[in-house]
């Protein structure tokens, strides 16, 4: 069975999800929220790749590239706001986070 | 092709398992070694599919940065993680049916067969033959010509990200000595330095048993 676009696509669609219900799931963790994200974004590279190998075209790679580099970004700004928070808090439940509420 | 159809099924498998691991587990430590995991997998499939430059980012960038990164956190935090996993099983429900309504809705796009994988006639940037230019080179022609204000602003986002990071975490202390150089080579000798003309036998200056 010859593997083509579709499988690859499901596989990214099953990361994505996965990603998303773990948001659902860890409400309070912010650290696992994180890598949730990070699970949505390796699945639309993997989208990004399978269209670029599929499609003849180099741009798709080129566009993953920058993905990776703003989930690189990302990280490192998410978690020193995490250490930062939880130096002022002792805690990073995500419940607490409501001092700029009105 | 038997081979690369069990490779693509091995990997795949192991990268949905991880990343169940990964929003499943109970330990923090454990989740971010599942998503080294899933990284790895991944950085396998992209291999597959040609793209072997991008897999060798995908493990040097994700694995030998950002996941060591998250491990850092975890660790240097004192986190009482079962408190924060209180929640989980309230919130299964509700998440269980959001994401299988989203995988339902994204694989019966992928089944449906809207997506028509026909190579168009003109393609922007099209993949040389691999037998002839590397995979490493081919992104690197199309990236720094056509995609070099892209590739520039990517580093300036990597900058800006290095220093809102240490702004963000860097604290000054109020009790520790630091060096003030400023200070330290403004001073003046004339008022920091006494000389005292002290008289041979002076009482009380100096004595020897």
């Amino acid at each position: 069975m010859e593997i083509g676009l579709t499988h690859y696509l499901t596989v990214a669609a099953v990361l994505f999800t996965l990603g998303v219900v773990g948001i659902f799931l860890n409400r309070k963790n912010v650290i696992i929220i994180l890598m949730a994200i990070e699970l949505m974004l390796l699945a639309v590279n993997i989208n990004l790749v399978a269209f670029s190998t599929f499609l003849n075209d180099m741009v798709g790679q080129v566009f993953a590239m920058l993905v990776l580099t703003v989930a690189a970004a990302e990280a490192a700004i998410g978690l020193a706001i995490l250490v930062v928070y939880f130096r002022n808090r002792g805690s990073i439940a995500v419940e607490d986070v409501n001092v700029m509420k009105g | 092709m038997i081979i690369q159809t069990i490779m693509f099924y091995v990997l795949a498998v192991v990268t949905v398992g991880a990343g169940v691991m990964v929003i499943a587990s109970r330990n923090p430590v454990h989740s971010v070694l599942f998503l080294i995991l899933a990284f790895f997998n991944s950085a396998g499939l992209f291999v597959m599919m040609g793209a072997e430059f991008l897999a060798m980012i995908l493990i040097i960038v994700y694995v030998g940065a950002v996941a060591v990164l998250f491990l850092f956190v975890v660790m240097m935090l004192n986190i009482n993680f079962a408190e924060l996993r209180a929640g989980f099983l309230q919130y299964l429900p509700i998440g269980g049916v959001i994401g299988i309504i989203l995988l339902a809705e994204l694989v019966l796009v992928f089944a449906s067969g809207a997506i028509d994988i026909e190579v168009p006639t003109t393609v922007a940037s099209p993949t040389p033959p691999a037998d002839e230019i590397t995979n490493t080179q081919a992104l690197g022609d199309v990236l720094y010509t056509h995609y070099a204000y892209l590739f520039q602003g990517a580093g300036f986002i990597l900058l800006i990200a290095m220093v809102g990071a240490i702004v963000l975490t860097h604290r000054r202390r109020a009790d520790v000595r630091r060096q003030r150089i400023t200070d330290q080579v403004a001073r003046d000798p004339k008022a920091t330095v006494q000389v005292t003309d002290i008289e041979p036998g002076a009482e009380g200056t100096w004595k020897s048993d």
